[in-house]
């Protein structure tokens, strides 16, 4: 049965307010941009997000009001500097205070693993020492109940939604993601619905002919959304490059709450929709292409 | 063209990666270091990047950050944080690189926030991302962060990343595995650490014991056999210009 429907309606069928969705799991590369612009045009709020580092993902989101609270390692801008917008919601309560549960990369893959495995924590020496370990305010420590040695217990995240940014998929939601896939996996098995939003949807023999490149199994994909440039200015393995001077840029004008407004309105509730945007870069969005990449020597099943 | 700070850390950095090791790039400076030392005095050490790439030849062109597409074609694995963050655990990765906005005589980093209310910070920094996790379990750490007093302060705000907490013997009680930093490379001078206490090894050239003194939020412990930091080498210097020709990271000021 196909699942293919329009971001617009994916979002609004399956992000309600206040629910908790993980999304930049790959870390740097393959961040579901298309997601987040239509999640703010949505005007969604509450939300409680979960991610890695998100690389200006989740900034965006916290300064258009939409977050109550993030389970994150990391919230910045990994070329330019800091975030100011989640600056702003920390120091200042702007537009809104948020909460957070501070991880690390280690730390949130086992919170995600756990929930992926259905197993209530993970035992963890990461962190131990670490102020992380109690500011966190979920883990507990333990001993090890074999040796008697200092554990952390990490409890599981089991996210209601997991927005997957691949490369291609098919109508039913099979997935190839290829790239490093940082927490992708864990993430999309832990949640209780995936959104896949490809650049591309493909029969299911094409997925089929290379099972090993699956990230995740249809019946987890209640939604397939087909959009090329999803993920501008981020990375998605030989689709597109980084987009550097992007990141640049916001980094630059969105020091004010001013130059952040307008830049949400230049960026993303000017534009209609994600073709609109990759046409408002102009020459810079073929230049940023690299589908002529190295082939993969081929594998035969 | 001058030597810049960024330069000179980067050679100090680079010469901390021996021949063979499994290392923890990280981002930014470090980055720029693994290339370095794979073209100079380490060409079989191995880079791991914690989005889950694991690289035996360094990419071929300067990377803005660890999940450009160059940094992953001609990788040997593409995998998960898990694996790699999992063979860290292990003790399978001898060296990790990190900075910081601030850090102790203890080596204890902060990259959380800046104020006594994690709550209500004064300045709100981006986090650990994965360097907590190289810190805690690494064998051994490279710290690399610009000096001054605000950033090399008594005690940090709050301990990120741990170090050697309250001294010898900490890392043992808490429950951590092994590791903690063994060198703080910084815009003045490089710092090992002694019994688990920084120790002014060398001062860079234009530097003094007196100036890093001056900068050094903490009652600063000198070697008995401090002296200049070495500079790179004209090779080592072309390597580096070679591989960041427009200075992006070697050239610019620290946020």
């Amino acid at each position: 049965m196909s699942k293919v429907t329009s971001l617009g309606e994916a979002i609004a069928r399956l992000v309600p307010d206040g629910a908790s969705v993980a999304l930049g799991t790959a870390l740097e590369p393959a961040i579901p941009f298309a997601v987040v612009h239509e999640l703010i045009r949505q005007r969604k709020r509450e939300l409680r997000l979960i991610g890695p580092i998100s690389d200006i993902a989740f900034d965006q989101l916290i300064g258009a009001g939409c977050v109550a609270r993030i389970a994150s390692a990391w919230v910045g801008n990994v070329s330019a500097g800091l975030a100011h917008a989640y600056r702003r919601a920390m120091e200042q309560g702007i537009p809104r205070r948020i909460a957070v549960e501070d991880h690390s990369n280690f730390t949130i893959a086992q919170a995600l693993l756990a929930g992926a495995i259905g197993a209530p924590f993970i035992p963890t020496r990461t962190l131990l020492g670490s102020d992380l370990a109690r500011a966190n305010g979920t883990f507990k420590e333990s001993v090890s109940p074999f040796d008697g040695s200092p554990l952390l217990l990490v409890p599981a995240i089991r996210p209601d939604l997991t927005v997957l940014a691949v490369q291609r998929a098919d109508e039913e939601g099979n997935a190839h993601l290829w790239g490093p896939w940082g927490v992708s996996q864990e993430a999309a098995l832990a949640a209780t619905a995936v959104l896949v939003i490809a650049d591309e949807i493909v029969p299911r023999s094409v997925i089929a002919s290379d099972p090993n490149r699956t990230v995740v199994p249809a019946w987890k994909v209640a939604a397939v959304v087909g959009q090329r440039g999803a993920c501008h200015p981020s990375p998605l393995q030989g689709r597109y490059r980084r987009d550097h001077d992007f990141y640049h840029a916001y980094h630059a004008a969105t020091r004010t709450v001013e130059g952040f407004e307008a830049w949400i309105r230049e960026w993303v509730t000017g534009p209609p929709d994600r073709d609109a945007y990759l046409a408002k870069l102009g020459e810079r969005w073929p230049a940023l292409r690299e589908d002529g990449g190295p082939r993969a020597a081929e594998a035969r099943f | 063209m001058e030597l810049s700070a960024g330069e000179l850390m980067v050679a100090q950095a680079a010469r901390e990666i021996r021949d063979g090791e499994r290392v923890f790039v990280g981002m930014r400076l470090p980055l720029i270091a693994f290339v370095l030392a794979k073209r100079t005095h380490a060409p079989n050490a191995i880079g791991l990047f914690e989005l889950g790439v694991v690289r035996d030849a360094p990419a071929p062109e300067l990377l803005y950050t660890m999940g450009d597409t160059p940094n992953v074609r001609g990788a040997v694995w593409c995998a998960r944080t898990l694996d790699l963050m999992g063979l860290l655990q292990r003790g399978e990765v001898e060296a990790g690189f990190i900075g910081g906005a601030e850090i102790d005589i203890h080596g204890n980093l902060n990259t959380t926030a800046i104020g006594p209310d994690r709550a209500h910070p004064l300045t709100q920094l981006p986090g650990s991302g994965g360097g907590a996790d190289i810190a805690s379990l690494a064998r051994r750490l490279i710290v690399i962060m610009p000096h001054d007093r605000r950033r090399l302060r008594e005690r940090v705000d709050f301990v990120t990343s741990p170090g050697y907490g309250t001294g010898a013997g900490w890392r043992e009680r808490v429950g951590l595995p092994r590791g903690g930093p063994s060198v703080l490379i910084t815009t003045l001078g490089v710092f090992r650490f002694v019994d688990g206490v920084a120790t002014l090894a060398s001062y860079h050239p234009g530097a003094s014991v007196e100036a890093v003194r001056a900068a050094t939020g903490w009652p600063l412990v000198v070697a008995s056999d401090v002296r200049e930091t070495e500079v790179p080498s004209g090779a080592e210097l072309g390597f580096i210009r070679d591989h960041d020709p427009t200075g992006f990271w070697t050239r610019r000021s620290a946020e």
